[in-house]
């Protein structure tokens, strides 16, 4: 479903982000993709939502490859992957349900599901009791879980999540990866980028990517596949 | 929702860069509006003395009837040419003592008329230029019974040149008012533009199109120039009153400019805000 062939990536000033990195997230997968500041995590992300074009190999999300996607088919492949930021990225000005409403809206949601749909997506991150809440008004986790059900909106095939547990409490923390199983586990693909050791540690029978200087250097599937 | 609820959602929310930019358009729009009142009125005075512009052919005592008849006739045929008509001997004098009351004695006295007969050439407009004025005058003085011809080309010439650096003092300057007004509405439009910059990269995360992310700003563009416009109309129609009450009588612009103001309003509003959301499209959306 992502497949990442010989991808290398070279900023004009930053220089190599990433290089020649290959590997293939199925339909359903759930992977950590981990690695220092700098390794490359937010770049994979952002070649995953054609952000950022490789610039050399191929990326492929779902029927979109980097390399023959229009401009026009972006939006398309967007609405297919859903994105968690650290610093959640939502709108001040609006309501919990109204961040949600603004990402059906703008995606040409027909008016009259956009309500069922807010609710359904607060229920399944267990906010429906604070929709009318402005993000500051809610804790951080509180807030991450509104940015993954407005993440969500779109009914993605994949979740990509930028260190989101990084502004959070260890309860939260636990309580959004939880959140990420119990979506996983309905059927949308997550990959997580964490620099976080322990968390990686505390959840073993999860995949592990792990990048340094812009190298793959580990993929624990291939690592017990080759064992 | 519609662009245009989305557009009035967006004013609303930042009604301090909203009344910014609507002021921006306003006053630069305004200084225009000026230009154009005072150009028009200047456009129109000029009209008017240019009206008056003639040729006076002088003729002799013994030019005929039949001959000056022809003359005329001729001499309205010229393309240039609006109006002939023939002044007699006795209407001058009329003319002159009426003119000139203080020689009325003077010509109530006269056992002869002095004054010649005269055929004066009023020219159509456009044709009051000195290069017409002296071709008509050129072509009137080869009748055989033309005496003299004045056209007074100094003050012909005075007037051209004063009409021609009040067009190009406006056309400059009004030019160069334009040029600010879309240089303040863009920088304004970017501002607002700026201020909304999660907005817009929200909408490209879960995956907008450009075209929906173009328009609700669009249509903010076109509103706050219209609105802009209308301020200026406003403020340029508060000036004509207060002239016309305190000064001087000025006439007021054809209708058609003051919908090309409003046109132009609108049309500046929503090309600087395309120019200003393609800038930030592009700044939010690298590849």
């Amino acid at each position: 479903m992502i497949q990442f062939r010989d991808v290398s990536k070279v900023y004009p000033q930053a220089g190599a982000a990433l290089d020649n990195v290959s590997f293939h997230l199925r339909k359903g997968e759930f992977a950590f993709l981990t690695g220092a500041s700098g390794a490359g995590k937010t770049t994979v992300l952002q070649l995953i939502h054609m952000q950022r074009r490789p610039t050399s190999g191929v990326v492929r999300v779902s029927r979109f490859s980097s390399d023959r996607i229009r401009r026009r088919e972006i939006p398309q492949l967007r609405r297919r992957v859903g994105v968690v930021f650290q610093d959640f990225r939502l709108l001040e000005r609006l309501t919990a349900a109204e961040n949600i409403e603004f990402a059906l809206k703008v995606t040409g949601t027909p008016r009259r599901k956009i309500a069922p749909r807010v609710q359904k997506l607060l229920g399944q991150v267990g906010l429906a009791a604070r929709a009318g809440a402005k993000p500051t008004e809610l804790s951080g986790g509180e807030q991450q879980r509104v940015a993954i059900a407005r993440a969500l909106a779109t009914q993605p095939v994949v979740l990509l999540a930028d260190e989101p547990t990084g502004n959070l409490d260890e309860r939260a923390k636990n309580g959004v990866l939880d959140l990420f199983r119990a979506i996983n586990a309905a059927g949308t693909a997550v990959l997580m980028a964490t620099h976080d050791a322990e968390l990686i540690r505390r959840h073993p029978e999860i995949r592990v990517l792990e990048l340094e200087r812009g190298a793959l250097v580990y993929d624990s599937v291939v690592r017990e596949g080759a064992a | 929702m519609s662009a245009l609820g989305d557009a009035a959602i967006g004013l609303r929310r930042s009604p301090l860069l909203g009344t910014l930019a609507v002021a921006a358009i306003g006053f630069s729009l305004f200084i225009i509006g000026l230009f154009a009142l005072t150009s028009y009125n200047i456009h129109m005075a000029l009209t008017s003395a240019e009206s008056r512009v003639e040729v006076v052919a002088y003729l002799d005592d013994d030019a005929g009837a039949e001959r000056i008849q022809l003359a005329r006739g001729e001499i309205g045929s010229f393309p240039e040419v609006d109006s002939v008509r023939f002044v007699s001997k006795t209407e001058a004098l009329v003319n002159a003592s009426n003119q000139l009351t203080e020689f009325s004695d003077v010509f109530s006295d006269l056992d002869i008329n002095p004054l010649p007969a005269s055929l004066e050439i009023r020219l159509l407009p456009g044709y009051r230029t000195p290069e017409h004025v002296t071709a008509v005058a050129d072509r009137v003085a080869l009748y055989p019974f033309v005496e003299d011809v004045r056209f007074g080309l100094d003050w012909v010439n005075r007037l051209h040149r004063l009409r021609r650096v009040a067009g190009g003092t406006a056309i400059v300057l009004g030019g160069a008012f334009a040029l600010v007004a879309v240089l303040l509405i863009g920088t304004a439009v970017r501002m607002w533009v700026l201020a909304r910059a999660r907005e817009i990269d929200i909408m490209y995360t879960v995956g907008a199109s450009e075209a929906y992310i173009r328009r609700p700003y669009l249509v903010e563009g076109l509103v706050t120039g219209l609105l802009g416009g209308v301020l200026a109309l406003a403020l340029t129609v508060g000036i004509y009153f207060l002239v016309n009450r305190v000064l001087f009588e000025i006439a007021w612009i054809p209708d058609l400019w003051v919908i090309a103001g409003l046109g132009a309003g609108g049309l500046i509003g929503c090309l600087a805000a395309a120019r200003a959301i393609r800038r930030e499209l592009r700044a939010i959306h690298a590849v």
